[in-house]
């Protein structure tokens, strides 16, 4: 008896692009409601802050004037309050703001009213892709059979926007490998790979710096390629055997693969749809003399046999 | 108007009561039949009453009455009898139940006759019929019917050594660390498709390749689309296919669409489904003797060889039909309402329609098999 086990490839985790995604948009639909509503200029007192900021990043927020008020950060999915000293610098340590899309710094005080913008950038350094390679299984011999697409992130799960480099290698079962190199754009990065002459797995890899993700491909045999079969006399019945069947690279076809045995006799057909076992497909059939014996699989033909009286 | 009401009542209450008394002591023959009951039957004093007789207990699953009238009771027992009728193993005939039937005179002299019982069954597949020609004789004034019993099949004692294949699959759990990664569905592809217009509607045949080397649990659904690429109906193959293919295995489909014109349709939008199953290749079901019967009463015949050693309890004969260039033409099926046993040849009949008979030059058959491996 045997067993086969189906184990896929591809793994990636929709939710954090669906995440990013989502981010970007509550994002700018923040910032629109609070440049709508933004008040009127500061009545007194400014807001000194850099206009943008790494993820993760420490920065800090000076304000002028005097007396206490309130500093508001607000941006997707954070929002900071601080009392402060108007007058005095306001340090933030670094992992506060680690969500990038742009904030709104707003200080409230007796007398004070004032908005400005942080940008929060993803870091520079990638820390985690998320990798889809597709399909998880397929014939060989195949150009462009397999597509591996990447997403980049930061140590915060900030989609990277800024261009970089990725590699994709992928090494065959024979140990040969193909290699791409992909610049992102706006985060992702794709490419295609056409599967090798021999089945077995893949290691399919994306790889961007130091960080790197993979994935198992398992190239499967192509149609039978050369199908034959041989007739024998047994018992008063006509032995039908394949040779081995092989693909066009030569990969063994599986067992289980259905092999067709037509005889064709008398203006009568018999039919038999038999799995290979072993390697090769074997049926015995009524001998018939004159029959037209014929083999296929799937779509491909394989030899035809007349049969006369032994 | 109180009293004029209660009269009524006492009269519709009477009334009710004197009904119940008349339909308990001398009731209609169909209503006795319906109960079960004995000695409800007409006398047997013709030959086609005597089988309308038997087929009647046959209904009515009263099988020691259908047994007792029997003229050749002494060749078999109520046991064989009754699974002569509902099979000896599990299958289609075991949950049937006879719809009606009708008898046709072949022969009658003075003495004997023989009568053709034609039986309908309602099964949960649909209806199939089954023929018997019976043998009647005369016995004083009476006749009795002889049952043609087709006696259980023996198989020769043997082994058969079974190595069969069978993939097993192992599907991502919930919390699995898998999460969103599933096992991918078998590739499958459409290889033929040609729709025809018939008298009940449009209708689209087909053929499906199971391309992968895995096993796939296989469906086609089609959208017809009017000219201007809106939806005018969708429908699915529904047991007009083999829904378990392995690898390289072929399947046709057919399609229907009722009411439907074909002149409305501008275009046809296929959607072949798969999934990955659990399978076994075993049992291999030879088709032996496969013949294209011509008009009039087209047929593909044949017959079905169960080449494994366990029982089969239900198969499923779909045939193929394709015109000299190779284009299917029609695709038929038919249920083998009885077990297919080790060894035992069981004859096939799908039915041509007449006008496309004429066109059909080749066919193809596949079978596909169900089997509880539950015994009577």
């Amino acid at each position: 008896m045997s067993h086969r086990r189906l184990i896929p490839a591809d793994a990636t985790s929709h939710s954090r692009i669906v995440g990013a995604v989502h981010s970007a948009i509550l994002g700018a639909m923040l910032g629109a409601i609070f440049a709508a509503a933004q008040p009127a200029p500061a009545q007194s007192g400014n807001l000194t802050l850099p206009s943008s900021i790494e993820a993760g990043g420490a920065f800090s927020v000076t304000s002028s004037g005097s007396g206490k008020g309130t500093l508001y950060i607000v941006g997707l999915g954070q929002a900071i309050k601080r009392e402060v000293q108007l007058g005095e610098t306001t340090v933030f340590a670094a992992g506060t703001l680690y969500n990038a899309g742009n904030y709104q710094v707003i200080l409230i005080g007796d007398g004070t009213d004032v908005t400005e913008s942080l940008a929060v950038k993803p870091a520079a350094q990638p820390a985690d892709v998320s990798f889809l390679a597709k399909p998880s299984r397929l014939p060989v011999r195949l150009q462009g059979g397999i597509t591996g697409a990447v997403y980049v992130f930061d140590a915060y799960e900030n989609l990277i926007t800024a261009p970089l480099p990725v590699n994709f290698d992928l090494t065959g079962p024979a140990g040969g490998t193909q290699t791409r190199t992909v610049i992102s754009r706006d985060g992702a990065a794709w490419a295609e790979m056409n599967s090798t002459d021999h089945q077995g797995n893949d290691k399919f890899v994306a790889r961007i710096g130091n960080v790197s993700s993979a994935r198992i491909i398992g190239q499967v045999p192509g149609d039978p390629c050369g199908l034959k079969m041989t007739a024998s006399p047994n018992r008063g019945e006509v032995k039908l055997e394949t040779a081995p069947i092989r693909d066009c690279s030569g990969n063994a076809v599986p067992d289980g693969t259905v092999v067709t045995f037509t005889e064709a006799y008398n203006g009568l057909e018999s039919t038999v749809d038999v799995p290979i076992k072993r390697g090769i497909a074997e049926v015995e059939m009524p001998a018939h003399s004159g029959a037209v014996i014929s083999v296929a699989s799937g779509v491909v033909m394989g030899n035809q046999i007349r049969w006369e009286r032994q | 108007m109180n009293i004029k009401g209660g009269m009524l009542a006492v009269l519709l209450g009477g009334a009710t009561v004197v009904l119940v008394i008349i339909g308990t002591l001398s009731p209609v023959p169909a209503a006795r039949a319906y109960a079960g009951g004995e000695g409800i039957m007409p006398s047997p004093t013709t030959p086609e009453l005597a089988v309308r007789n038997l087929a009647g207990a046959i209904k009515a699953r009263a099988w020691g009455r259908a047994y007792d009238s029997l003229g050749n009771k002494a060749e078999f027992s109520e046991e064989e009898f009754e699974h002569d009728i509902t099979g000896y193993y599990p299958s289609l005939r075991t949950y049937a139940t006879l719809d009606h039937f009708d008898v046709r005179p072949l022969r009658a002299s003075d003495n004997d006759a023989d009568i053709r019982l034609n039986i309908y069954w309602s099964t949960v597949v649909g209806v199939s019929s089954s023929s018997r020609d019976l043998h009647v004789v005369r016995n004083g004034d009476r006749w009795q019917a002889d049952w043609p019993i087709v006696k259980k099949p023996m198989v020769p004692p043997q082994v058969i050594p079974v190595n069969y294949l069978r993939w097993d699959v192992i599907y991502p759990g919930p919390g699995d660390d898998w999460g969103a990664q599933s096992v991918e569905a078998p590739h499958v592809r459409i290889i033929d498709m040609h729709p025809v217009q018939r008298a009940e509607g449009v209708v689209i045949l087909g053929e499906l390749l199971n391309e992968d080397v895995v096993p796939a649990y296989v469906s086609v659904n089609a959208t017809l689309l009017s000219k201007s690429q809106t939806p005018i109906a969708s429908e699915g193959s529904f047991d007009k296919i083999s829904h378990i293919l392995l690898p390289k295995q072929v399947t046709p489909f057919l399609i229907n669409f009722p009411d439907a014109q074909l002149s409305d349709v501008g275009s046809i939008r296929m959607t072949p489904f798969s999934t990955l199953v659990p399978a076994s290749a075993d049992p291999v079901i030879a088709i032996d003797n496969a013949h294209l019967n011509p008009a009039p009463n087209a047929s593909l015949t044949g017959e079905l060889i169960n080449q494994s050693g366990q029982v089969v309890n239900v198969a499923h004969v779909l045939g193929t039909f394709y015109n000299n260039t190779g284009q299917v033409v029609w695709v038929a099926d038919e249920y083998i309402d009885r077990a297919l046993l080790p060894q035992t040849p069981a004859k096939f009949d799908i039915h041509i329609p007449e006008d496309l008979a004429h066109s059909i030059s080749s066919e193809r058959t596949v079978v596909s098999s169900y089997s509880s491996e539950g015994m009577l």
